[in-house]
C-alpha cells in the first residue's frame, strides 16, 4: 500500500462478498483495495460455508435475498469457466417424510414457481427414490430443483481474489480495522497496527463485524447476531452418500439439517443453528452430534458416526428481519453497506457484487472499463485431476509435481509451493487452497512436510508458522 | 515415463517392507521396494527409544537400529531395487500376465511404471485423529498426534509445546509423556476413557510411574479450550459411561497429543479391490497371507496393529515365503476357514493350512486372569494353552501344527475355532 495515495474504493472484509465485489470492481479504470483483519482471506464465515449453491425456492420474490439468490445462481456456469473452482450442479431435493411437511414442499415450490426457477419440480415417492436412491424410504414426496449444486466455498473466494489481484486489486491481510477519519472527500482507515489507508468509498462486507464497522464510519446501528452452525464431515469412503443435496423441510430458524456430497466427493452433515453471543465461539459440543446425525439419518438412513473425519463450526451473520442490507449509508455519503449476507449468501455473492457496484455508481463512483480486463485466471494443475500420463508431463518441467505430499486427498508438492506464492502462509490458508491435511489422516502425515516447504519458501522460521495467523503458533520452540 | 517389471513390488519400506523384501530376494526373485520417505524404516525413525528386538535378536534396539540391520539385509541382497521419495498413487489396469501395475509418483525418479506378477501390501498404519474420536470444543493450533508429535521432536527436533495433556494411554503415547519430560516439557496427565490402560505394562511403569505423571482413567476430555492456541482441556470422569460435566476439572496446557488408537493404512489396498476385515480395519487373509485379490499379499500393521515390531518381521518374512511360493507356481490352495470366538475380537489370518504349520494372531475382547485358549474344529478341541493374562490391548500369539491336526481330514466342517474361556 503506497503510504498517501487515495484508493477509489476500499473493501473491508475478504470473505466471498467482499472478494467478489472487488473482483466486480477490477475491471474498472479504479484503483481498488480489499482490507481483511485475518491472516489471510476467506478466514472468517466463508470457510465454514455449507458450499452449496442454492435452488432458489426458500425465499418468495419479495426478499432481495430471493432475487440475488436466483440471479447468482445463474452466473456460475460462466465463472467456473473463467476462474476453474470446483463447482457441480448435482441437484437439490427437499424430503418430505409426512403428508404435513409435503405441505410444507409445495409452499417451496409455489415459492420457485414465483422465483422463476428453471426446471423446479414437485416430486412424488417414486421420483423422489429414483432421483436420490440413497433417500429414506419412507419419503412420501417432496421438490427437486436441479440447477441447485455444490462448490468449495474456498477455492471460489481464493480464485475471485486472485482474479481481481491479476486485474491490480490490493489485498491487505492482517488490516483489522480500528479507526476512521473523515477528510476533504476521503476516509482515512486505521488498522489496530497503525497502518493507514485512504479511500473515496469505502464498502462495509465485514460480515459478523459489519455492525462495528458501520459504527466506526459513523453509519447506521444495526447489530449483528451470530448464528452458530455446527458441520461434520464424513470421509470419502463412506457407505450410503447421496449424489444429490437433500434438505428437510425449513425450520423458522434455519434451511434445517442436510446431508451435502461435497464438490470433492466427501459428504458434509448439518448445520445446527443457535444463535449466540460471542462472535468468536467456534466451538463444538457432543450434543449437537447426536441431534445432527439424528436428522440426518431421517433424510438418508445409511450415514454414519463412524466416517466422520472432521467436525467444525461457522457463525452466520444475521439481521433482525432476516433479509440482507445492502444500500447505500443513508449517513455516510460515499459508504455501501452489504450486511446481514447469511445463506444464500455465496450463490447470491456475484449478483450481490454487480448491485454493489451500480450502488457505488449511484453514489458518484465513475465506472470507465479497463480495455485490458482479463476475467480468466490461469488453471493450476492439481495431480489428483490427472492421470499418470499427464503427471508425468509436469514432472518433466518441475519435479515437484512428482512429490505426493498429502496423500489422503492427493496433493503435491508442486501445489504447496503455488500455494504459498499466491501468498498463503499459515497451515490453515494452504488447506483451504490445496486440500492437504483435508482428508482422512487430517495432517498426520502432511503437517511436517508443509511447515518444510513452508519454511524454505518464506524464509520464516519453522517456529513462527501459524495455523491461522499471530497467537496460534504450531510448535513449543527448538529442541 | 520410466517402465519396469518385476517379480513383486513392496509396498512400503518399514519393517514388514524391509523384511518381505529380503526375504524375496533370497528366494532368488526381482523385487521392488516402494517408500514415501528419503529413507527405509518407517516409524522405527522416529522410536529413538529401547526395546526393540527382543525376539527376534534377543538384543535390546532402538527402533533406528533395529531398522538399520534390515537396511543392510536388503543392500546386500542382490535383485532388490528401493524407490525412495515414491509414493504408489494410482493403480493401472490389471493384465492376465501381468497381474499388477502400479504408479509409482516421485522427486527424484518421476512417475514410475511398475508391474509384477505379486504385490505385498506394507503400509502400516495411521493414528487415529481428533475428528475420528470427537472432541467437543475449539480447533486452536496445539493438537496433534501423538506419532506426529514424536517425529516433530525425534527426527525435526522441535517440541509440539510446553505443557501437554495426553489422551489416550497407547504405547506412543505413554513413550512421548517421557520423551517430552526429558524434553524440558511438562505434562500435566494421561487422560483414558478405559478402566485400563490401552499401552504395553512396561511402559505405564518405565514412562508414567517413574516420572509421576498422573494417569487418569475412566476419564475423557470433554472440551478443548482457547481460540488461537490450546490453553487448557476439561477432563471429566466417566460413570456409567457416561462423562459427569458437574465433576469436571480444567487442565491448563497448551498442548493436547492424542495416542487413541492405529488403523491400518488401507488406501492403496481399496484402490487395488482388497476386501476388507471391520475388525481389523486391514485386509483379509488366506492362510499364506494373500487378499482377496489374487497375488496380493498383506503383512505387518497394514494387515492389523501389532504391538511389537518383533511380531512385524516374523510375520512378513512368513509372507515372503508364501509369496516365494507362489511366484514359483507351488501355493497350497488347501486351506480351511479361521473363525473367531468367544471373547476373540479377531484372529489373523482368515485361513488355515491344515497340511502345515501355521502362526495366528489374535486380540481379545476381554480383561482376564488365568484364561485359557481354545481351539475347536468341528466342536472338537485341538489344542488347549493356559494364558496367565488377557487383555485388548496386549496381542497373543500361537501356533498350530500339522500332528495337532491328525486325524480330522474327515471332519465335514473343517472351520478353527479360536476362543478365549
Amino acid at each position: 500500500m503506497a503510504g498517501e495515495s487515495v484508493y477509489d474504493v476500499a473493501v473491508i472484509g475478504a470473505g466471498v462478498i467482499g472478494a467478489a465485489i472487488a473482483r466486480q470492481l477490477s475491471c474498472y479504470r479504479l484503483n481498488v483495495v480489499l482490507l481483511e483483519k485475518e491472516a489471510d482471506a476467506c478466514f472468517g464465515i466463508s470457510k465454514a460455508n455449507s458450499g452449496i449453491i442454492h435452488g432458489g425456492f426458500h425465499h418468495g420474490p419479495d426478499a432481495l435475498k430471493a432475487r440475488l439468490e436466483i440471479l447468482g445462481n445463474t452466473l456460475f456456469d460462466r465463472l467456473q469457466r473463467q476462474l476453474h473452482f470446483p463447482f457441480r450442479r448435482c441437484g437439490i431435493l427437499v424430503a418430505a417424510l409426512s403428508v404435513e411437511e409435503m405441505k410444507a414442499v409445495e409452499k417451496l415450490y409455489e415459492n420457485g414457481v414465483r422465483n422463476k426457477v428453471i426446471g423446479i419440480e414437485l416430486a412424488g415417492r417414486e421420483r423422489m427414490l429414483a432421483l436420490e436412491p440413497q433417500l429414506n424410504p419412507d419419503v412420501v414426496g417432496g421438490l427437486h430443483a436441479p440447477s441447485g449444486g455444490v462448490i468449495e466455498p474456498y477455492r471460489f473466494v481464493f480464485a475471485l481474489i486472485e482474479n481481481a489481484q491479476d486485474n491490480g486489486v490490493e489485498l491487505a491481510t492482517g488490516f483489522e480495522l480500528t479507526g476512521v477519519e473523515h477528510e476533504n472527500g476521503a476516509f482515512l482507515l486505521v488498522s489496530a497496527q497503525g497502518r493507514r489507508v485512504r479511500a473515496r468509498y469505502a464498502v462495509n462486507a465485514a460480515g459478523l463485524y459489519a455492525d462495528s464497522v458501520s459504527a466506526l464510519f459513523g453509519a447506521e446501528q444495526f447489530t449483528i447476531v451470530p448464528r452458530k452452525g455446527e458441520e461434520f464431515l464424513l470421509d470419502r469412503n463412506a457407505k450410503g452418500l447421496p449424489g444429490k443435496v437433500v434438505f428437510p423441510v425449513p425450520t423458522r430458524l434455519s434451511k434445517g439439517i442436510l446431508v451435502i456430497p461435497t464438490v470433492e466427493g466427501t459428504c458434509m452433515v448439518g448445520p445446527t443453528a443457535v444463535e449466540i453471543q460471542d462472535k468468536e465461539d467456534l466451538a463444538t459440543s457432543q450434543s449437537n452430534l447426536e441431534l445432527v446425525f439424528a436428522a440426518a439419518r431421517r433424510l438418508v438412513p445409511a450415514l454414519s458416526e463412524r466416517d466422520i473425519i472432521t467436525s467444525f463450526a461457522g457463525l452466520r451473520p444475521t439481521l433482525a428481519g432476516g433479509d440482507f442490507l445492502i444500500e447505500s449509508s443513508r449517513r455516510v455519503p460515499r459508504l455501501v453497506q452489504v450486511a446481514g449476507i447469511q445463506s444464500p449468501g455465496l450463490t447470491a455473492a456475484p449478483a450481490v457484487s454487480e448491485y454493489v457496484k451500480d450502488l457505488l455508481k449511484k453514489a458518484g463512483l465513475t465506472l470507465v472499463e479497463k480495455p485490458d480486463w482479463d476475467p480468466y485466471l490461469p488453471e493450476v494443475p492439481r495431480i489428483r485431476e490427472l492421470t499418470p500420463f499427464q503427471v508425468d508431463e509436469l514432472t518433466r518441467r518441475d519435479p515437484a509435481y512428482g512429490e505426493v505430499v498429502c496423500r489422503c486427498e492427493g496433493v503435491s508438492e508442486a501445489e504447496i509451493v503455488a500455494a504459498v506464492r499466491r501468498g498463503h502462509r499459515t497451515l490453515d490458508g494452504i488447506k483451504f487452497y490445496t486440500r492437504a491435511q483435508m482428508g482422512r489422516c487430517q495432517g498426520g502425515f502432511c503437517t511436517y512436510r508443509i511447515l518444510r516447504i513452508l519454511a524454505r519458501e518464506t524464509g520464516q522460521p519453522v517456529e513462527a508458522i501459524t495455523k491461522r495467523g499471530p497467537g496460534s503458533e504450531l510448535l513449543g520452540g527448538e529442541l | 515415463m520410466t517402465g519396469k517389471r518385476y517379480d513383486a513390488l513392496v509396498f512400503g519400506g518399514g519393517s514388514a517392507g524391509m523384511a518381505a523384501a529380503a526375504r524375496i530376494a533370497a528366494g532368488g526373485f526381482s523385487v521392488a521396494v516402494l517408500e514415501r520417505e528419503r529413507e527405509l524404516g518407517g516409524v522405527l525413525n522416529q522410536c529413538i527409544h529401547s526395546g526393540f528386538g527382543l525376539k527376534v535378536f534377543r538384543e535390546d534396539l532402538t527402533g533406528p537400529e533395529y531398522a538399520e540391520r534390515y537396511c543392510q539385509r536388503l543392500a546386500s541382497a542382490s535383485g532388490v531395487d528401493v524407490y525412495l521419495e515414491t509414493t504408489a498413487q494410482e493403480v493401472g489396469a490389471a493384465g492376465a500376465e501381468t497381474p499388477l501395475t502400479v504408479y509409482g509418483y516421485s522427486r527424484l525418479h518421476g512417475i514410475l511404471e511398475l508391474s509384477a506378477r505379486a504385490g505385498v501390501l506394507a503400509m502400516g498404519c495411521r493414528e487415529r485423529n481428533r475428528g475420528n474420536i470427537g472432541i467437543p470444543g475449539t480447533r486452536p493450533a496445539g493438537v496433534y498426534t501423538a506419532g506426529f508429535a514424536q517425529r516433530l521432536l525425534n527426527i525435526d527436533g522441535y517440541l509440539p509445546g510446553r505443557r501437554a495433556v495426553i489422551v489416550g494411554s497407547g504405547d506412543i503415547g505413554l513413550i512421548m509423556a517421557r520423551r517430552l519430560t526429558w524434553s524440558g516439557a511438562e505434562v500435566l496427565g494421561v487422560v483414558e476413557i478405559q478402566s485400563y490402560p490401552s499401552g504395553l505394562t512396561r511402559n505405564v511403569v518405565q514412562c508414567l510411574n517413574d516420572f509421576g505423571i498422573p494417569l487418569h482413567l475412566s476419564h475423557v476430555v470433554s472440551r478443548i479450550l482457547g481460540r488461537n492456541r490450546v490453553e487448557g482441556v476439561e477432563v471429566s470422569p466417566l460413570e456409567d459411561g457416561v462423562p459427569k460435566q458437574e465433576k469436571a476439572f480444567r487442565l491448563d496446557c497448551d498442548t493436547v497429543l492424542l495416542s487413541v488408537g492405529l488403523l491400518p493404512d488401507t488406501e492403496l489396498a481399496k484402490k487395488l479391490g482388497v476386501a476388507l476385515n471391520p475388525e481389523t480395519g486391514g485386509p483379509l487373509v488366506d492362510a499364506g497371507l494373500q487378499t482377496s485379490v489374487a497375488g496380493v499379499f498383506a503383512c505387518g500393521n497394514l494387515l492389523h496393529v501389532h504391538d511389537l515390531v518383533d511380531y512385524v518381521t516374523e510375520e512378513a518374512e512368513r509372507c515372503a515365503e508364501r509369496v516365494c511360493e507362489y511366484l514359483a507356481g507351488e501355493y497350497e490352495l488347501a486351506q480351511h476357514r479361521v473363525v473367531p470366538g468367544a471373547n476373540v475380537r479377531y484372529v489373523v489370518p482368515n485361513r488355515y493350512f491344515p497340511g502345515r504349520e501355521n502362526r495366528f494372531y489374535l486380540r481379545a475382547l476381554v480383561v482376564k486372569n488365568q484364561a485359557r485358549l481354545e481351539l475347536r474344529i468341528g466342536g472338537e478341541t485341538v489344542k488347549q494353552r493356559r494364558l496367565a493374562h488377557v487383555q485388548p490391548s496386549e496381542m497373543v500369539s500361537f501356533t498350530l501344527k500339522p500332528a495337532e491336526l491328525a486325524g480330522l481330514a474327515s471332519k465335514a466342517d473343517n472351520a478353527l475355532e479360536v476362543s478365549i474361556a
